[in-house]
This record gives structure tokens, C-alpha cells and sequence, in this order.
């Protein structure tokens, strides 16, 4: 009996973990803003995937965005950046850790190389991918918010054999 | 653009937030009229607009980098390969209709692309095409 309760408060508590790690749908509380501006070139990035110090290196130098002209007029940049800091990386998703790179990018964190090393290189290279920043070329939910393995696809790799 | 704006919002005054594309590229039409008398909007012209290689840019030489050839048909940023809803009315019934960003948008893309900032004349074109293409 005792051991059959530990057995299900494991599952349970597996379960869960899982459902957090591939989840991230983006908090319902956003303002219209986040996906109107930092949807449009890319996925709104779920902002727990980066820490509040990194968001601000990010939103401090929207004028010169990864070789691109992302700059918001003041009110707008700032309703973002709160938006960002109220949800980045803290608690269970503290594991990512702070981003290299100037502004920093949330695919150098060692979580996420660590979750992505099966990835060859060029499946990163493929012309239908481009970078790692296009989640849903291999994530076809991402939009929704959704990671999981098992709708994991990889043009030109294995899975799916898009 | 000092001057567009005034025009404009008079053009579309009472029409709360939601513009249409005729409403937009009557308002450019009439805003490159001051500076060549008669101009009308012209989708040939646009066409050939979004299809030409002005290659200030290597990695988005054209308008079609991001937006395809086929405007009737979803695009991909050249840069980040996220899909990029289709440019023509006809597919896309969001297109043009609101002010502001049609402006946020042709102040980055034309600064990027033709490298500096597009005219009235070629914005009015541009609306034209996508009010046209099919
Ligand atoms: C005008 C287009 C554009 C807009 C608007 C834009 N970005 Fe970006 N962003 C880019 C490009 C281009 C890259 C680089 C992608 C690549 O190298 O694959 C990028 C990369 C990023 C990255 C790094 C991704 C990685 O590789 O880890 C973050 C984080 C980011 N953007 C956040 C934002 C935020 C937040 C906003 C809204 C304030 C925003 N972006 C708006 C174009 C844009
Ligand atoms: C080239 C394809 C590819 C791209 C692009 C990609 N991923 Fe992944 N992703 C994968 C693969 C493969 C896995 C491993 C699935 C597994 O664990 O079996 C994965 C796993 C994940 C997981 C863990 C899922 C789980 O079930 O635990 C998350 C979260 C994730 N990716 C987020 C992202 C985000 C956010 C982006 C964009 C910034 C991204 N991925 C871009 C292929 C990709
Ligand atoms: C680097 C990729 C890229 C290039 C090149 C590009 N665009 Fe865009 N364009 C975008 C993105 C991203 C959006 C915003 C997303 C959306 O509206 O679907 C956009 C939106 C627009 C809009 C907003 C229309 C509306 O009402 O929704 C206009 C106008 C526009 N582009 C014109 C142009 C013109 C003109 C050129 C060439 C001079 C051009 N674009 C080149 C990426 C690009």
C-alpha cells in the first residue's frame, strides 16, 4: 500500500515536470504588445527562457537586435520589458541560467543546448530551418506554446522526415 | 513623412482605428499628388516595386526575400524563416488597415531594403498591387 502511493506520487509528480518542461504557452496576462511586436520576425519567445538581467540586455538595445532594427517608441518598450521581468527565468526555470552572447540569445544557454544536442548540425544549417531561433520549423505547436518530444520534427533529419 | 501624417489622419479622420486599403492609398495617392501633379496609384508599377533586386542588402536583396514572389501566398523571413502571413488583400484580409503599422513597416523594410525610406508615390503603388494581386 505504502509503496503503492510513493509509485503514483512519483508518476504524479513525473508528470507534471513533463508537462512543465514542454509547455510554455505565453501567460495570459501579456499585453497585446509582446506578440504585435516581438511576434512578427520570429516566435514570441516564452519569456522564462531567459533571465530578468538578460531581458534587460535584450530590450536595452532593440536599435541593434541581432543585425536587425527591432526599436519600439518608449511607452510600448517599456510595458514589454515588465511583461518580460515578471515572467523570466526564476523558480523551476532557473535551470537556464544566464545567455552568452551580445544582446544575449536563449539558444546558447547550456539548458537549451542541452536539450537540443541530438540536433545535427545540419539539420541547424537546413534552409528550411536557418537558425535555432526558428522554433517552429521542428516545434509545429510552438506558436500554441507547445514543445513536446512528441511533435517533434526535423526537415532534412530523422523524426517525422518532413 | 512630416507631411504625410497631417494628410493622412485628415483623410481618415472618423473612421476610429480601422483603415481600409482604399482608404490608405487614396491618402498616399493624394500626398504624392503634391509632388507630381495627377499621380495615380498604379499595381503594375507596385509589382515591379516588390519584385526588384535593389541588393542594398545581401541577405534580403527584395521585398520577395521575406514577402515570396507570389504575393497571394505565405512568405518567410529571409533571416529567421518564421512564416510571414500572404501580402495580398485578397488572402489576407488584415492587410492595410491599420495606419500605423503600415507605416512602422514600410519605414523598416524600405530603410533595409531600398535603403531609405519609401516614397507616397511608391507606398500608394504598393497598396494598389496588393489590393490587385490574386
Ligand atoms: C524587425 C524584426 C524583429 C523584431 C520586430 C523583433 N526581433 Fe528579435 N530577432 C530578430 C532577428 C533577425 C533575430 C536573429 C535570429 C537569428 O539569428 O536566427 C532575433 C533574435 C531574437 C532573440 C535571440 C534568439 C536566439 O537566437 O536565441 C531574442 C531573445 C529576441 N529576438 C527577442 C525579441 C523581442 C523581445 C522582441 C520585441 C521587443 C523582438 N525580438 C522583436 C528580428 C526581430
Ligand atoms: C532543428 C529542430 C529544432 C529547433 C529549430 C528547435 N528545437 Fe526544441 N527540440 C528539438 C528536438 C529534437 C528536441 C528533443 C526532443 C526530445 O527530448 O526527445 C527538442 C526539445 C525541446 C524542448 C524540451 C521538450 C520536452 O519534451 O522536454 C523544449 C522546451 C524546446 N525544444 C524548445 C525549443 C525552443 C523554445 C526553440 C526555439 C527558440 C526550439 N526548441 C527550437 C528540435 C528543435
Ligand atoms: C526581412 C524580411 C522582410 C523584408 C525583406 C520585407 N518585409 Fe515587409 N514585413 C516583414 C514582416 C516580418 C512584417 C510583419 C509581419 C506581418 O505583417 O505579417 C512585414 C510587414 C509589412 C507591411 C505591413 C502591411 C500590413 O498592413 O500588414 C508592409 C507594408 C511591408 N511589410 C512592406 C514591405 C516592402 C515594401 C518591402 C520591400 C521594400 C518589404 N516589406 C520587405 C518582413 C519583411
Amino acid at each position: 500500500m505504502k509503496m503503492l502511493r510513493s509509485a503514483l506520487l512519483l508518476a504524479i509528480v513525473c508528470a507534471s515536470t513533463a508537462a512543465f518542461a514542454d509547455r510554455m504557452p505565453i501567460p495570459a496576462n501579456a499585453p497585446p504588445a509582446f506578440k504585435a511586436e516581438c511576434g512578427s520576425c520570429h516566435l514570441a519567445f516564452p519569456p522564462q527562457l531567459l533571465t530578468a538581467d538578460d531581458w534587460h540586455r535584450v530590450m536595452a538595445t532593440l536599435d541593434h537586435h541581432y543585425g536587425d532594427n527591432a526599436s519600439l517608441d518608449e511607452k510600448t518598450r517599456k510595458t514589454i520589458e515588465e511583461f518580460l521581468f515578471r515572467n523570466s527565468a526564476s523558480g523551476y526555470w532557473s535551470k537556464v541560467g544566464p545567455a552568452p552572447g551580445n544582446p544575449p540569445r536563449l539558444t546558447s544557454t547550456t539548458w537549451f543546448q542541452r536539450r537540443h544536442h541530438e540536433v545535427p548540425n545540419t539539420v541547424w544549417q537546413d534552409k528550411r530551418v536557418k537558425g535555432a531561433a526558428n522554433c517552429a520549423a521542428c516545434h509545429p505547436r510552438a506558436e500554441q506554446g507547445s514543445f513536446s518530444e512528441h511533435e517533434v520534427t526535423m526537415p532534412g533529419g530523422r523524426r517525422g522526415e518532413d | 513623412m512630416k507631411l504625410i501624417y497631417p494628410l493622412l489622419l485628415a483623410a481618415i479622420v472618423g473612421s476610429a482605428n480601422a483603415e481600409t486599403p482604399k482608404q490608405l492609398a487614396d491618402a498616399y495617392s493624394s500626398e504624392a499628388a503634391t509632388q507630381s501633379a495627377g499621380f495615380k496609384p498604379s499595381g503594375q508599377r507596385g509589382g515591379a516595386f516588390f519584385a526588384k533586386h535593389f541588393a542594398v542588402s545581401e541577405r534580403m536583396p527584395a521585398c520577395t526575400s521575406c514577402h515570396t514572389e507570389q504575393a497571394a501566398q505565405p512568405g518567410r523571413h529571409a533571416v529567421t524563416g518564421k512564416e510571414i502571413k500572404p501580402m495580398a488583400v485578397a488572402a489576407n484580409s488584415e492587410r492595410f488597415t491599420d495606419l500605423a503599422k503600415v507605416e512602422k513597416w514600410f519605414r523598416r523594410n524600405c530603410k533595409e531594403v531600398v535603403g531609405r525610406e519609401c516614397t507616397a508615390g511608391e507606398k500608394a503603388d504598393f497598396i494598389q498591387f496588393a489590393m490587385e494581386s490574386r
